[in-house]
C-alpha cells in the first residue's frame, strides 16, 4: 500500500484546524525540512493517520478519533507556517 | 442522521455460522487489509536479529538462520483488527513466544515489542505465552510478505490486531507496562475485542 | 467562495446525483446538486460518504472533475477489489442522494492569476482535477500556454477522450500509452521517464508551474523527473492517489 500525501487528509484538517491547511507550511522537529503540509507523507489506513517527513520519515502528527474527540499529536513538528491575510479569489 | 445509500450492501456481514467468531463492532474480510504508520522497512535477512532484552541488555538474540532452526508450529487463527475488519481462519506458521523467551530466561510480568521503523507495542508476559502468541514468519503457505510484516512480525490472535506488531525485532522485558505507539496516541493498553477494549477507557 | 473558512468546519450535506455518464468501461462522472455549494477552484476534491442500513459507513476523496462555475461533478475509476468504487460506478444513478462535503485543498488548486506556462503531468484517474484546471483556463479566456502529458494504459482507457481530442483553447495534449497501442500509433509509449519529459515538458527556464497527479509511484518518478530538469521544487504541486487510484 503506497503512501498518500497531505492533500488526501484535507479534510480532517478542517475538523482540526478550522481551516484548509493543505497550503500550510511545516517544519520537522527532527531534521528541519519545511514544506507544505500537502507535501507530507500520509499513512491513514491505520488506527490512525500518521504524517511523517518525507525527507528524514519521522512522524510529525498523528490524529486518532475516539469517544467523540479528536485527538492530535504535533510533538514531531517544529512550527506552522499560514498566511496571515485571508486569501482573496475576487477583488474588493 | 445520514441518509442511506440506496443499494449500499457492504459485503462484510458474517454468515450466521460463523458470528460467534466475530467480535462485537466487526465486519468480516475476505481480503487482507494492508495497515501502516509508516513505509515498509527492508532489512536484509543476514542482518536480521530477535532479540529478548532487559534493562538494556539483551538476554538472548537470534539471526535468522538460528531462527529458522528453532521448532516451528502452524497456526491457524481469526484475527481481530482495530479498524473493525475481522479475517477468520487465518494460517500462519511461526516460532511460540514461549521457546523464545524461556530460552532468554526471563522473570517480567511485561513486554514491549520493537520493530523496525521504529513502531512499539506493549502486551502482558500472561498474553504472549501458555501458547497464544508467536513470532511468525510465514503466512497462508508461504513467506511472510513485506506488506504483512516480513520476514517476522509478531502473532497474538486474541488480541487486536495492532498488538500483532509488523516486523518485530524483538521484546523488551519489563516490570512495568508502558505504552507503545498507538497506546501512547489514545488506544487500549490491552485490546480485548471481545470486550471492544479499542481506546483508552473503553 | 469563503464561506466554508467562515464557517470553520466542513459540513456533511445530501446532494441529489442528476447524472452518471459512462467515461470508459471502468470510469463514470457523476454530475451532483447539493443544497448549499459554496462554489469550488479547479484542483480540489470533494469527500463523499455512504451509508448502509446497518449504520456502516465508507468515505473516500473524489477530484472535481468540473471548472469553477460549472455544476460539481466527480470521476471516479472502478477498482473491483474496491468498496465503494464499484457502487458508485454500477449502482448510483440520477435521482439517488449521495453525502459529500467540500470543496477541500488549497495547495494543488490553480487560478489564472497564479500564470505559467502551466505543464500537467496526468497518471490514469489523476487526469481528473487536471481536466478541471484545462475548463477553468479554457472559460476564463486565460492564454497562458498549457501543455497535458496524459500516462493511461491504452487508449479506451484515456477518460475524456472526445473533450481533449478537441483541445483547450490550443492546450496541448501529449498520450503516453504504457500497456498497449492501436495499430499506428506514432504517440508516446511506456511510461513516463527523464527522457520523455525532457522532450515533453516546458524548459525550467520559462518558470513553469507544475500540477502532477495519479497514483504515487507515478507522481514521484514524475516530479524527481521535473525537478531533474531544473524546476524548483515549490513550482512542481503534486497530489498522490495512492498504490491505486480511488478505491
Amino acid at each position: 500500500m503506497d503512501a498518500l500525501d497531505g492533500n488526501a487528509i484535507g479534510g480532517l484538517l478542517i475538523d482540526v484546524f478550522g481551516t484548509e491547511m493543505t497550503a500550510a507550511r511545516s517544519t520537522c522537529a527532527t531534521c528541519g525540512d519545511s514544506r507544505p503540509i500537502a507535501e507530507l507523507v500520509v499513512y491513514r489506513q491505520a488506527p490512525g493517520t500518521v504524517v511523517r517527513c518525507r525527507i528524514c520519515g519521522s512522524v510529525l502528527m498523528v490524529f486518532v478519533r475516539a469517544h467523540g474527540a479528536i485527538g492530535t499529536d504535533l510533538t514531531g513538528l517544529a512550527s506552522l507556517s499560514r498566511p496571515d491575510r485571508p486569501l482573496s479569489r475576487r477583488p474588493g | 442522521m445520514s441518509p442511506v445509500s440506496r443499494g449500499f450492501q457492504h459485503l462484510r456481514r458474517a454468515p450466521a455460522a460463523e458470528a460467534d467468531r466475530v467480535p462485537p463492532g466487526q465486519h468480516m474480510t475476505e481480503g487482507f487489509p494492508v495497515l501502516s504508520a509508516g513505509p515498509t522497512p527492508h532489512t536484509p535477512l543476514e542482518n536480521w536479529t530477535f532479540s529478548v532484552t532487559q534493562d538494556g541488555q539483551t538476554k538472548k538474540s537470534w539471526t535468522w538462520a538460528e531462527f529458522q532452526a528453532l521448532p516451528a508450529e502452524t497456526v491457524t487463527a481469526d484475527i481481530h483488527c482495530v479498524t473493525r475488519w475481522s479475517k477468520l481462519g487465518t494460517q500462519w506458521r511461526g516460532v511460540p513466544v514461549d521457546t523464545l523467551l524461556e530460552a532468554a530466561g526471563y522473570g517480567a510480568r511485561y513486554v514491549l515489542a520493537f520493530c523496525d521503523g521504529g513502531y512499539t507495542t506493549n502486551l502482558p508476559v500472561d498474553d504472549v505465552t501458555g501458547g497464544k502468541a508467536w513470532v511468525a514468519f510465514g503466512y497462508d503457505g508461504g513467506p511472510l510478505p513485506p506488506e504483512h510484516g516480513g520476514p517476522a512480525r509478531l502473532l497474538v490472535p486474541h488480541l487486536y490486531f495492532w498488538k500483532s506488531a509488523k516486523w518485530v525485532r524483538g521484546l523488551e522485558l519489563r516490570d512495568h507496562d508502558a505504552p507503545g505507539f498507538w497506546e501512547t496516541y489514545g488506544y487500549h493498553m490491552y485490546g480485548d475485542p471481545w470486550k471492544e477494549q479499542r481506546y483508552a477507557g473503553d | 467562495m469563503e464561506r466554508t473558512a467562515v464557517r470553520g468546519r466542513l459540513t456533511w450535506q445530501v446532494a441529489t446525483v442528476t447524472s452518471v455518464t459512462r467515461e470508459t468501461d471502468s470510469v463514470v462522472t457523476i454530475e451532483l446538486d447539493p443544497p448549499d455549494w459554496p462554489g469550488h477552484r479547479a484542483g480540489q476534491h470533494l469527500d463523499v460518504r455512504l451509508t448502509a442500513d446497518d449504520g456502516y459507513t465508507a468515505e473516500r476523496s473524489y477530484s472535481i472533475a468540473s471548472a469553477p462555475g460549472e455544476p460539481v461533478a466527480i470521476t471516479v475509476e472502478r477498482l473491483e477489489s474496491g468498496e465503494v468504487s464499484p457502487y458508485l460506478t454500477r449502482e448510483l444513478r440520477a435521482g439517488d442522494e449521495l453525502e459529500l462535503r467540500g470543496p477541500i485543498g488549497g495547495y494543488f488548486v490553480w487560478e489564472p492569476a497564479d500564470g505559467g506556462p502551466l505543464i500537467l503531468l496526468a497518471g490514469g484517474s489523476g487526469v481528473v482535477p487536471l481536466r478541471a484546471i484545462l475548463r477553468h483556463r479554457r472559460r476564463s479566456g486565460s492564454q497562458v500556454p498549457a501543455r497535458l502529458l496524459y500516462s493511461a494504459r491504452t487508449l479506451p482507457d484515456v477518460i475524456y477522450r472526445g473533450e481533449l481530442d478537441q483541445g483547450y483553447d490550443r492546450a496541448q495534449i501529449i498520450y503516453t500509452l504504457t500497456r498497449s497501442q492501436p495499430p499506428g500509433w506514432t504517440g508516446h509509449t511506456g511510461r513516463i521517464d527523464q527522457a520523455l519529459l525532457a522532450e515533453a515538458a516546458w524548459a525550467a527556464e520559462a518558470n513553469p508551474l507544475a500540477f502532477i497527479c495519479g497514483p504515487t509511484s507515478f507522481v514521484e518518478t514524475a516530479a524527481a523527473g521535473l525537478v531533474g530538469l531544473g524546476y524548483p521544487p515549490e513550482q512542481v504541486k503534486t497530489e498522490r492517489f495512492g498504490a491505486t487510484a480511488g478505491r
